[in-house]
């Protein structure tokens, strides 16, 4: 058992790395001349939309990756929790009196705080309830029973954001001023770079608790082998929770953006939104946290790509087309179908 | 390789409170009667085998007795305390430690973080220092390998960190299923030599194996068990002389 000593680790070498950073840079620039040459002055602005976008949608895939790694459910009701993360934030905002920008700094952070926290958290104990009452007791059923029981409840929460609340778009307050800032060279609105910086922070986040922390192990271990994980003391009925949880509360961050961004928000904007997220996770590998941050990214640019192109026409069909072709051409994604796995 | 030599002391005549007790266990697959009464003992300190054919049910029961599965009926009595309805992952807290059959180690993460999966209910860092270093000398081969995944490892390897990813438990009674599975005649003999020094250092093992040979070398007792009934229970000695035993068991 002694002989033939290997040394340490077998690591990615570093030029791999340095290679991926290039290939985005690359991607990235390429994407920027296709938005630019239709868009002409406009071009700036249409690429930091793209990110803004992306970054709402890898939100929402981030949900759809963790479920699916850890109890290969497609959730179908993942988009309805960002349409309902909407709506908590817009309760919020308007029962405590905004209808428009706040001026005061320190006051605008007390309330972005507040409303992101209470849409997370609500959101948050949503998906955990779900979990329990809706797909626990499916967990070892066919495939197909606990997909058609999230199809219900995205219904089931549909409706009861257009009976309780109301049946037509909603407007949100956009409590963000609309104030241009000067990065060096790039001009970006302050609510563009605040869902780029928070999207990001999360996702970093994110990506640190998963592969750095003692709970981040449970998740895995329990996304590759239950019984195994179970052997090792994971409870692997709290660690489903908390990953539905995490999800969840994610997408109750989208939500809130949604309404800080796009000023609207209505009951129905779940299916879209969420089926486009759906796309990113596919796209990035569905089970990957970090191919779903970056499908997100992908879907964004593609949209805004197909829209300066098509005058906005094309962008839905463009997005589930490339969803189309992933499925046949490379099912398991960009990034491959790692469950829960590191990046 | 620190083997510890020679045979293990005889348990003849096992007395005292079991660690382990099972009595008469039934357990189903559905409607699949895998387990038809089983009742057996471990005693604190001793190496007990359970031999038998495939489907006899032996994975079935080192399941019920870990709580990955329970019993429909019968009891489970583990160091004094009744475990029958015990969740698989607080078994952990109170002792047992499970390598299950195939390995089952977490191939996409690092052989570290496997091992700190085995302490993933402990938290006095002292005792796991002195646990890390116990199974990185029963094992040297881990730590060189600490920081590649679980699953780019040979077989032999994934064995070992199975069951040191099972002692980083730290249990009182380490179940083994068919550790030898799949293995070269020469890693068969240092995992059996393992499970000595395992043992050697104050640990109760109940193993499962289809390599009745190794298994009744080792062990102080076995039993036998034949579609989800123990047939026989015996010293491992009076085992290795039974007719029966060496016909159906032993190639002789
Ligand atoms: N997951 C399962 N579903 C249905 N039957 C099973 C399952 N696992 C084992 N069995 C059956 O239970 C019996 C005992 O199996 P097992 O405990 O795996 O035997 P052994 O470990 O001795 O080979 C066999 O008849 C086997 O076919
Ligand atoms: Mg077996």
């Amino acid at each position: 058992m002694s002989a033939a000593a290997t040394p340490v680790a077998r690591r990615r070498p570093r030029v791999g790395r340095l290679n991926n950073l290039l290939v985005i840079v690359l991607v990235l620039i390429a994407a920027y001349v296709i938005i630019a040459i239709p868009s002409g002055d406009q071009a700036q602005q249409q690429f930091v939309n793209a990110v803004t976008i992306g970054a709402i949608y890898a939100l929402i895939a981030l949900g759809y990756t963790m479920v699916y790694g850890i109890i290969e459910l497609i959730n179908f009701a993942h988009g309805e929790i960002f349409m309902c993360g909407s709506f908590v934030s817009w309760w919020l905002l308007t029962t405590l009196g905004f209808s428009g920008a706040i001026s005061d700094p320190i006051l605008l952070i007390g309330v972005l705080i507040l409303a992101f926290a209470v849409s997370m958290v609500v959101m948050g104990i949503v998906g955990v309830v779900i979990e329990r009452l809706a797909y626990r007791r499916l967990r070892n059923a066919p495939r197909l029973a606990p997909l058609i029981t999230a199809i219900g409840v995205s219904f089931i929460l549909q409706n009861i954001v257009f009976v309780v609340v109301s049946n037509s778009i909603v407007t949100t307050p956009q409590i963000i001023p609309n104030t241009q800032l000067a990065l060096g060279p790039i001009s970006i609105n302050l609510i563009n770079l605040f869902v780029i910086v928070l999207a990001v922070g999360l996702m970093v986040a994110l990506q640190l608790f998963i592969g750095r922390t003692r709970l981040g192990r449970a998740m895995r271990s329990t996304a590759i082998d239950r019984d195994a994980a179970q052997l090792m003391g994971v409870d692997i009925n709290t660690t489903i929770a908390l990953t539905f949880f995490i999800g969840s509360a994610l997408a109750g961050a989208a939500g809130v953006v949604q309404g800080l961004y796009f000023g609207i928000t209505v009951f129905n904007i779940g299916f879209q939104a969420g089926l486009k997220a759906f796309t990113a996770a596919v796209l990035g590998g569905i089970g990957n946290t970090t191919g779903a941050a970056l499908g997100g990214f992908v879907i964004g640019f593609l949209e805004v790509i197909s829209s300066v192109w098509g005058q906005g026409r094309w962008s839905e069909a463009v997005v589930f087309g490339m969803l189309v072709l992933v499925l046949v051409f490379r099912p398991t994604g960009i990034l491959g179908q790692q469950l829960a796995d590191r990046a | 390789m620190t083997a510890a030599a020679g045979a293990p002391a005889p348990v003849d005549n096992p007395g005292g409170v079991p660690l382990l007790r099972a009595h008469d266990i039934h357990a189903y697959y559905g409607h699949i009667h895998a387990l038809q009464g089983i009742t057996l003992d471990v005693f604190p300190g001793e190496i007990v085998t359970l031999l038998g054919a495939n489907g006899a049910g032996k994975t079935t029961t080192l399941r019920t007795i870990s709580g990955l599965m329970h019993p429909r009926t019968g009891t489970i009595t583990f160091d004094g305390t009744d475990i029958t309805h015990v969740p698989a992952h607080r078994l952990v807290t109170r002792g047992v430690g499970h390598a299950p059959e195939g390995r089952r180690i977490f191939g996409r993460m690092t052989v570290l973080e496997n091992l700190q999966m085995g302490a993933y209910t402990r938290h006095n860092k002292a005792e796991l220092e002195m646990d890390f270093d116990r199974v990185f000398a029963l094992f040297p081969r881990l730590r060189e390998r600490s920081s590649q995944a679980g699953g780019t490892l040979s077989g032999g390897e994934q064995q070992m960190l199975a069951i040191g990813r099972a002692l980083m438990t730290r249990p009182k009674l380490l179940l083994l299923d068919e550790p030898s599975m799949g293995l070269s005649p020469i890693l068969v003999e240092q995992i059996f030599d393992v499970i000595r020094d395992i043992h050697a250092q104050g640990t109760t093992v109940l193993v499962v194996e289809q390599n009745a040979l190794m298994a009744l070398g080792v062990a102080h007792r076995g039993y036998i068990l034949q579609t989800g009934r123990i047939v026989l229970g015996d010293t491992a000695a009076n085992l290795r002389q039974n007719p029966e035993v060496q016909k159906a068991y032993l190639g002789g």
